[in-house]
């Protein structure tokens, strides 16, 4: 009894061997191989719980739920997707890898585009003539049609780089657009100023303003009276690379760096208002220009005038006399 | 005999458009494998999803400087003036549906676009692929990193945050910087001095969301063509492989469900990145004014070379008399980047020059087996790297308390000697170890020598 179910299992398994056709048939495109039911199983599992993950993700848009959730359903979707054609690629197709052939150029046919191009031009006697008018006019077409880009600014008129609203008289006030008093500039720490009744996006409208005990002050003679009771303005666009001079370096302990600096967080340029805005360290190549200050009747501050330089990143001719 | 269902929709594409032998062709394409050619895969299915995610996102999106006073949902911004790019990215991030997530998921595909292809242009320099036949696919690779790079710095300049703006100012001074014309193209582009024309914001977000991706676009169908042209390269494994015999896997069934799989596993990490991780949390920075600035700005990856070359460059122009001929942005923001593409776009030929080799390769090198190559590419990459690294000196001093300028003077020396140390180190490890392979080889051919004397 035992033997006989032996004998048909075993017949059974070789029938079963035999339907399947894991034997290269003749004639065959494609490398045949052994069928993988736990593979496809495998992948069909993956591809249904990606189908979960995606609904999933539609509810979690429906409810409104949190980018974590819904960044996790999506990802979960993707990924099971992605592990559904891995196991199909590794348990699903056949491994093949098969012998190819890298191109070789075929200098007949090269000689061929030489010669039709050649031959092509044996009419032509003035080859030469022909190919500078065809240039000529291709060249000429070219700049007509480069031409209206010159409207995208005002090209070969750098006068605009050295614009600033600052004028002699101007007040200094805060963001709110309060004139800024002298007597609230305290040492220590530094205010931003711009001009009254100009627009604080221009890049030569925003100062900086700091106070230092006017003992310390080493100015160039021109400027001893720019700095009255030791209130200097700068510009607050770094001359290096057009950022903000947002850090005041004013050692409050043990200096390691021992004098006070006006620094720009992009590249750290230092300037040492000090000695009129002086590169201390760092990338910039010019001083930060300074605006002379006076204070009027009320203690107000204002502008004795206009900035000591070109406001903003160095370009070739920035050192020249602004146009007047 | 059953029909085959496929018989009918291939007879009308044949008859029609002649597809058969091509579809043939492209099935049994044969692709060698290795893991390390399924870089630039990577980065070809992070473009997928930067137009995908970027679609949506344009269809929300603002590109007006235009002034508004914000009354969205993010409360410490209520009643700040800022521009409507800003406004509107802060209400796709808040207010949109998956808004953030598919503005996070742009973002970190970005981050890894770029990555992938400065993967990928590594393995092709390092094994030598970029070598006859295959130097224009690799001058289209390089085209298509600037391209990117461009890409990606417009991309979150368009937002209008503080940083962006931050960004535009050090964009702008670096075309100031551009000797003689420097001006007058900071003015072309910009439209006036910076922050610009209101339409300059048009003018990055045309360029941002067509003319950039059309280009890319255009060229990733040039680069494949082109591979496809004249065939993968390959490693020599087992002898099967030579310089006119390749062997590898057919598109059709081999590669197609592993590179799918890899499309999916792309974006699967991509927007697991997108809606676990954050990146670029823009309603944190403000808007951009001006007159303010943060500490501790730092650009996307990429870039990072760039603001690290900017900071080591000592302070000066270069001047004559009192005419200034080259601003100072222009060492760190136009001559490195140029130095570098200029390298490796002149790669091929200056091999060429160096070596005498003018013969086809479509078997790789080993970086082992080109001890010259690989030295030069450790130490080119080290000199860059160095630069790279010297951009985050302002972090080390934030954390670990270091002097910045002792560290800016340590990176202004170590830039120019790490790179011929590594040079050195490089070219002797490619040798000791070709010379170890060698002893095994002889040791190998004298055992079975011996076996056969011992016969």
């Amino acid at each position: 009894m035992k033997l006989r179910q032996w004998i048909v299992a075993l017949f059974a398994l070789l029938r079963l061997r035999r339907r399947r056709p894991p034997s290269d048939e003749p004639g065959r495109l494609v490398e045949a191989g052994p069928p993988a039911p736990r593979g496809e199983l495998a992948v069909i599992a993956l591809l249904v719980l990606a189908a979960l993950a995606a609904a999933l993700f539609v509810v979690f848009y429906g409810i409104g739920a949190s980018t974590q959730a819904l960044g996790g359903a999506l990802a979960g979707a993707l990924g099971l997707i992605a592990a559904a054609l891995i196991v199909a690629g590794k348990l699903l197709v056949v491994d093949e890898e098969l012998p190819g052939h890298y191109p070789e150029p075929d200098p007949s046919e090269q000689e061929s585009v030489g010669r039709i191009v050649a031959e092509s031009g044996s009419r032509i006697t003035r080859k030469r003539l022909l190919g500078a008018a065809a240039g000529t006019a291709g060249g000429a077409l070219g700049a007509a049609l480069i031409a209206p880009a010159v409207s995208l600014g005002p090209v070969f008129d750098p006068s605009p780089l050295y614009d600033t609203p600052w004028r002699r008289g101007r007040r200094l006030v805060d963001s709110s657009g309060e004139p800024l008093l002298a007597t609230s500039i305290a040492t220590g720490s530094f205010y931003t100023a711009f001009p009254q009744g100009a627009a604080n996006s221009l890049l030569g409208a925003p100062v900086v303003v700091v106070r230092l005990p006017e003992d310390e002050l080493e100015l160039p003679p021109e400027r001893v009276t720019w700095a009255p009771d030791g209130i200097l303005a700068f510009s607050k666009v770094c001359t290096h690379a057009g950022c903000a001079i947002a850090l005041y370096r004013t050692p409050k302990f043990e200096p390691v760096q021992p004098r006070p600096a006006l620094v720009c967080p992009c590249h750290y340029s230092a300037f040492e208002p000090a000695t009129g805005g002086q590169v201390l360290f760092g990338p910039a190549g010019r001083p930060l220009p300074q605006l002379p200050l006076a204070i009027d009747a009320g203690g107000a501050l204002i502008a004795a005038g206009g900035y000591s330089g070109a406001v903003g990143p160095s370009w070739s001719g920035v050192r020249d006399e602004p146009p007047s | 005999m059953r029909r085959d269902p496929l018989q009918e929709p291939i007879r009308f594409l044949d008859e029609r458009a002649g597809a058969a032998p091509l579809l043939r062709k492209a099935l049994r394409y044969l692709f060698p494998d290795h893991w390390s050619f399924l870089l630039g895969e990577v980065a070809l299915y992070a473009f997928v999803v930067l137009v995908g995610t970027g679609i949506y996102l344009a269809l929300f999106f603002e590109p007006s400087l235009a002034d508004t006073v914000y009354n969205g949902a993010y409360a410490p911004l209520q009643g700040r003036t800022m521009s409507e790019a800003y406004r509107s990215a802060l209400d796709l991030s808040f207010e949109v549906d998956a808004g953030l997530l598919m503005r996070q998921t742009h973002h970190w595909a970005a981050d890894v676009f770029v990555a992938a292809i400065v993967l990928h242009l590594l393995r092709i320099f390092f094994t030598g692929a970029y070598r006859k036949p295959r130097e224009l696919t690799y001058l289209v690779g390089l085209t298509m990193l600037m391209a990117a790079l461009l890409e990606g710095y417009l991309g979150y300049s368009l937002v209008d945050d503080l940083l962006s703006g931050m960004g535009l100012a050090i964009g702008y001074s670096v075309g100031l910087s551009v000797p003689v014309v420097g001006g007058d193209l900071g003015l072309l582009i910009w439209g006036a001095p910076f922050p610009g024309d209101p339409a300059f914001q048009s003018r990055m977000y045309i360029a941002h969301v067509l003319l950039l991706p059309a280009l890319i676009a255009g060229l990733i169908g040039l680069h494949l063509a082109l591979v496809a042209s004249r065939h993968h390269t390959q490693f020599r494994r087992l002898g099967a492989q030579t310089e006119r015999r390749l062997v590898g896997v057919p598109t059709f069934p081999g590669q197609a469900p592993r590179s799918l799989g890899l499309m999916f596993a792309v974006a699967a990490m991509l927007f697991a990145l997108g809606g676990l991780v954050q990146i670029n949390p823009i309603w944190l920075w403000g808007p951009y004014e001006l007159a303010l600035g943060t500490n501790g700005a730092q650009p996307d990856w990429y870039l990072g070379w760039l603001i690290g070359a900017l900071r080591l460059v000592p302070g000066f122009d270069v001047t004559i008399g009192d005419y200034t001929l080259i601003a100072n942005p222009f060492w760190g923001g136009v001559l490195l980047p140029g130095i570098v593409f200029a390298v490796l776009f002149a790669l091929p030929w200056l091999e060429r020059r160096f070596t005498g080799d003018h013969a086809t390769h479509n078997l790789l090198d080993r970086p082992r087996d080109a001890p010259g190559r690989t030295a030069f590419g450790f130490a080119f990459l080290s000199w860059v790297f160095m630069i790279f690294v010297a951009g985050s000196a302002d972090r080390v001093t934030v954390f670990f308390g270091i002097d910045y300028a002792s560290q800016i003077w340590f990176y202004r020396f170590a830039v120019w000697v790490v790179p011929v140390l590594v040079f050195f180190a490089a070219r002797r490890l490619c040798r000791e170890l070709q010379r170890a392979e060698q002893i095994e080889r002889s040791q190998e051919e004298a055992e079975a020598e011996g076996r056969l004397v011992g016969r």
